[in-house]
């Protein structure tokens, strides 16, 4: 089973460019379904990027983020073969994490 | 019978941090009494009244605790109109210096906090993202520098689909 | 009074000989198909040729910025995936898709949908699918999206970039006829909004409908199956024909019903040459 997390890491010359798609519904709980009841909140909160034994970025979730959520983000250092960890965490406790190797 | 105290919740950062890692606990202990509605605590670390306040400057106090000043340092990048209220692609940079952390919010969201980024040293004071919109509002950006806050704001238009292109 | 009789006269004849002149200009595939390529070329001379593919991003810059951004990662992303997955996984009985198709399935979306002279009909890719899951004692995929969308989205990703290549043959006047009642369907107006689809995406691509920019007829089904944030998923071809027609307040036909794929057959000849981008986003 895929993970619900795709990754594109490239180092450049001073910094490497992180960009994530996480699959997740990110239902907000505001949405109605067809039998016109709502659909519960149900969307990640945390994101955690760590590489080198370092965090290098949180994202803090909310129900506005978008379906399939995608987040784009630079640091300095890293190079090509380092591994970047990535976990998420959701409003129902469920978590997935996937390491991924800066190319 | 839970008879457990807990310290009372203090709104800086670090107590939220404690207090959030102790109410996942006592809230796992919980759902083991419970038979009905499930809720699990939120993730350690999230700030969850910040993202239950409705205005932008409640959510800066519950989330700095300060207001914020208008800057031309901050840059956001949003469209006129939104192509789908539902994914609305937005990216915010900075100029300034010692960034900590970078914020955005949705006006006219039900809840104004849309998300919050911490920013270690390191790393670039820059991200893109993407966005639910209920309704055209301002998306304001914010910026923790030097233990300030700086914002800046753009009107996004978001339209009712129709028949579809 | 005489004069004006006269001038009458001279009138009729003239669109006498004009009726007999356009009598000679016989419709053909071939004919329409320059019609129609210079129809759009002559109305929008600024938008690229091979961009109209990508329909309303070819029509406004403000939707461009925002697709280019997210053609960074795009939404459809995890639907190709899982599409690799069901394509190369086998059935219960060890055949996979591959032996169903020429070239074993990679590559071949700009032929499709083609005419079969055996059984005389037009045979959509989509159609080919659920064939292919049938003959091997698999159950068909729901036409409209999930697995559907997903394999489709795949085999389009194969070929991307190959220039869309229908043919019809002409001397099978059964393939000719086929192309015509697509033609005929795609410019006939239905629904309670009375709408055909060339008032949409012949005379109005680039304006909006309500709020939503129209795509242009020509290329419209090249970067199919689509993830429309609108739907928050993916859809298919007959995914975007079935709610086209409810959205012009018409009853649906069923999905790959005769009708819809003419109409597709007709629609990809008239995008020959230009290239699949499938599978894509949209608004």
């Amino acid at each position: 089973m895929a993970s619900s997390i795709r990754v594109r890491a490239t180092a450049g010359a001073e910094t490497t460019e992180v960009q994530a798609l996480m699959q997740h519904p990110m239902d907000s709980g505001f949405v109605k379904n067809a039998k016109g009841e709502l659909i519960p909140a149900h969307h990640i909160e945390t994101v955690q990027f760590e590489t080198g034994g370092k965090v290098v970025f949180t994202a803090l979730w909310g129900p506005a983020v978008s379906k399939d959520p995608f987040i784009k983000f630079s640091f300095k250092g890293g190079k090509k073969g380092d591994d970047l960890k990535i976990t998420w965490v959701d409003n129902k406790g469920a978590t997935d994490t996937t390491t991924a190797k800066i190319m | 019978m839970l008879t457990a105290k807990f310290p009372a919740l203090r709104m800086s950062r670090r107590g939220l941090l404690k207090g959030a890692a102790l109410a996942t606990v006592l809230g796992a202990s919980l759902n083991v009494m419970r038979s009905v509605a499930v809720f699990a605590a939120d993730a350690a670390g999230w700030p969850t009244d910040a993202f239950k306040q409705k205005s932008e400057t409640d959510v800066l106090k519950t989330l700095y605790g300060k207001a914020a000043e208008v800057s031309d340092k901050v840059k956001l990048d949003a469209p006129e109109i939104a192509e789908n209220g539902a994914v609305v692609p937005i990216s915010i940079s900075t100029t300034l210096p010692k960034v900590t952390s970078i914020s955005v919010m949705v006006a006219e969201n039900p809840y104004a906090l849309a998300a919050s980024y911490k920013i270690p040293e390191g790393t670039l004071p820059a991200v893109s993202n993407r966005l639910k919109m209920a309704k055209t509002s301002k998306v304001i950006a914010v910026v923790e520098s030097d233990g300030k806050l700086y914002s800046t704001s753009k009107e996004v238009k978001v339209t009712v689909g129709g028949c579809g292109g | 009074m005489m004069r004006g009789l006269a001038l009458l006269m001279a009138l009729a004849m003239l669109a006498g000989t004009q009726i007999a002149r356009a009598e000679v200009t016989a419709s053909t595939p071939e004919n329409d198909f320059k019609a129609f390529r210079n129809f759009f070329t002559n109305k929008f001379p600024k938008v690229p040729l091979n961009d109209f593919v990508n329909g309303p991003y070819s029509m406004d810059e403000g939707l461009r910025k925002q697709w280019i951004a997210k053609e960074d990662f795009p939404p459809y992303d995890f639907a190709l995936d899982h599409g690799k997955e069901l394509f190369e996984k086998p059935f219960k009985n060890g055949k996979t898709f591959a032996d169903c198709f020429p070239n074993k399935g990679i590559g071949i979306r700009q032929n499709y949908p083609y005419f079969d002279d055996k059984t005389n009909e037009v045979i959509t890719l989509e159609l080919a699918v659920n064939q292919c899951l049938e003959k091997n004692g698999e159950k068909p995929y729901n036409y409209m999206k999930d697995d559907m969308a997903a394999v489709t989205a795949y085999m389009a990703f194969t070929s991307r970039g190959k220039p869309f290549d229908i043919k019809i043959p002409k001397d099978n006047p059964k393939a000719v006829e086929a192309y015509e009642k697509g033609k005929q369907y795609f410019y006939q107006r239905r629904g309670q909004l009375n709408f055909s689809c060339a008032s949409c995406h012949i005379q109005a691509p680039g304006e909006r409908i309500r709020a939503e920019v129209l795509a242009p007829a020509l290329g419209i089904l090249n970067a199919m199956p689509i993830y429309r944030s609108e739907w928050g998923g993916m859809g298919t071809i007959s995914r975007r024909f079935t709610s086209c027609n409810s959205q012009v307040r018409g009853v649906p036909l069923e999905p790959q019903a005769p009708e819809y794929r003419n109409l597709e057959y007709y629609l990809s000849y008239m995008a020959n040459g230009l290239p699949v981008s499938g599978p894509g986003s949209r608004p």
